[in-house]
């Protein structure tokens, strides 16, 4: 479904990717994983078309994306800072969603899920930092797409929200779809993840499930084994 | 495009700043009509208004609005649109909700003041279109540095220069120029300088039709001449659309190849 093939990019002097190459596809979750700075963001928003490679291609559903756009209508994203313009109401940003995107949205299970209802006529400016958050959550997943992109979902939610957040995202896993998710919360890993894929140095330094992965630290716990992770990560013995 | 503008435009409609910028030409022309009591002699009063703010509330709603979206800019990146829609209904949606708050501050009073008095409605036609396309340039303008420059304070910093210079910097230089080279003939040259210069151009496309045009001399009179000839006219307008289409352009051409 998504094969990320040597990609490399550079911001200024810093180079944040140094030839990645992975593939997902065949459904589950993949969570992307790495230290500040390692090009999380910087991989998902490739994929979307919003930064261009140095070098290297995407592939969606088997054609380059370069200079496409049409294929953003399979994807599903959220993107890590929820902002949008301070005057519009709730209704009008999905509305606007809609607009793009065509009517056949499934929002009011969202807007139940996470008690939106009462906040509908609001504007946005008017709303706390985690009620964006599930605006910006009922925006990504409001559409039935086969892959979903999360960066960070987790930012601001309260207890409730955020075990009705996971749940959804197992949903829609069982469902066949490809999810692609970045975190620093590791419960959230442990508890959804079916493989992951750590970033570090511009580079995919470990793939693999939860076990593997600590099977291959010699750690108890997710959190040591990718604490063991990046104190080795100059270590020889640790190779992809 | 037109859905990323209709949004665009609603959220600024309701921005209560647009309300301010249509208070502030409300007030300013019917108290103008009021004090003077004569169409032409407002318009004169409001040209100097119109030539300086303007480009400058343009300048920073511009600036402001650009880095405001930023973020949701980046959520319309990731829908299947394409860039240039994006961009471009953004910059449009902006320009006209100003352009509505300039032309309804304007005309309402005008159109009340018709009802038992003589308005000069070229002039005010002129006025209006002078208004918006110096909307439209600064805007524009303003976009386009927003959209090269990432940090916001520099990003500003250098929209309110580009103002500072076209507004007030450059007529000090076609100054300076005009008067090294006294000794020559410079109609022509101060013709060009002129239009080179949108804020300038406009300031003097409402001058010449009014009386006050003998004021400026021999140059007024090639002025007059080549303005208010059919030509100079349609000259002057294609000048200012270019100065919006420039900026266009390489709004358009950034926003292919940038990484946001």
């Amino acid at each position: 479904m998504i094969q990320f093939q040597d990609i490399y990019k550079s911001f200024g002097k810093l180079d944040v990717l140094t030839g990645v190459t992975a593939e997902v596809s065949g459904g589950g979750i993949s969570a992307i994983l790495g230290p500040n700075g390692s090009g999380k963001t910087t991989l998902i928003k490739m994929l979307l078309g919003m930064v261009y490679p140095n070098k290297g291609e995407i592939i969606f559903d088997g054609k380059p994306i370069k200079k496409e756009w049409i294929y953003k209508k399979d994807i599903s994203y959220l993107p890590q800072i929820a902002r949008f313009p301070e005057n519009l109401t709730i209704v009008d940003l999905i509305n606007l969603i809609k607009d793009i995107r065509g009517e056949d949205s499934e929002e009011e299970r969202l807007i139940e899920l996470f008690d939106l209802h009462s906040h509908m006529g609001k504007k946005i400016k008017h709303l706390s930092g985690g009620t964006k958050q599930k605006v910006n959550i009922t925006l990504a997943l409001m559409y039935d797409n086969p892959v979903i992109v999360l960066d960070e979902p987790s930012t601001g939610l309260d207890p409730i929200a955020l075990v009705r957040l996971k749940n959804l995202i197992l949903e829609e896993r069982d469902k066949g779809k490809n999810i692609l998710i970045t975190t620093h919360i590791m419960s959230l890993v442990e508890d959804l993840s079916d493989e992951i894929l750590f970033l570090l140095e511009g580079k995919i330094h470990f793939r693999g499930t939860i076990p593997e992965i600590k099977e291959f630290t010699g750690a108890i716990n997710l959190e040591t084994a990718i604490a063991n992770l990046l104190e080795h990560k100059n270590a020889e013995n640790i190779k992809v | 495009m037109l859905k990323i503008l209709k949004y665009s435009f609603n959220d600024l409609l309701r921005s209560k700043w647009t309300i301010i910028y249509l208070a502030f030409f409300l007030i300013a022309t019917q108290g103008l009509l009021y004090i003077t009591g004569d169409s032409d002699n407002t318009v004169v009063g409001l040209l100097n208004v119109v030539v300086i703010l303007c480009p400058l509330i343009a300048t920073i709603f511009g600036t402001v609005n650009f880095y405001n979206s930023r973020e949701f800019t980046e959520l319309l990146l990731a829908q299947p649109i394409k860039r240039k829609d994006i961009f471009l209904g953004q910059y449009f949606g902006m320009t006209l909700s100003l352009s509505i708050g300039y032309l309804l501050g304007v005309l309402l009073p005008f159109v009340i003041h018709s009802f038992t008095n003589y308005v000069n409605y070229e002039l005010l036609a002129i006025l209006l279109a002078v208004g918006v396309f110096l909307t439209f340039i600064f805007s524009a303008l303003s976009f386009l540095i927003s959209l090269i420059t990432d940090d916001k304070i520099k990003g500003f910093g250098i929209s309110i220069l580009a103002w500072l210079l076209l507004a007030l910097v450059y007529d000090g230089l076609q100054l300076y120029i005009l008067s090294m080279l006294g000794n020559y003939p410079l109609e022509k040259i101060s013709l060009v300088l002129t239009f080179l210069n949108p804020i300038d151009l406009s300031r003097i496309l409402l001058m010449l039709k009014l009386d006050i045009s003998a004021l400026l001399g021999y140059t007024g009179a090639v002025f007059n001449k080549f303005f208010g000839s059919y030509l100079g006219y349609i000259l002057s307008f294609v000048a200012l659309a270019v100065w919006v289409v420039i900026p266009l352009y390489f709004i358009n051409r950034v926003s292919m190849k940038k990484d946001f």
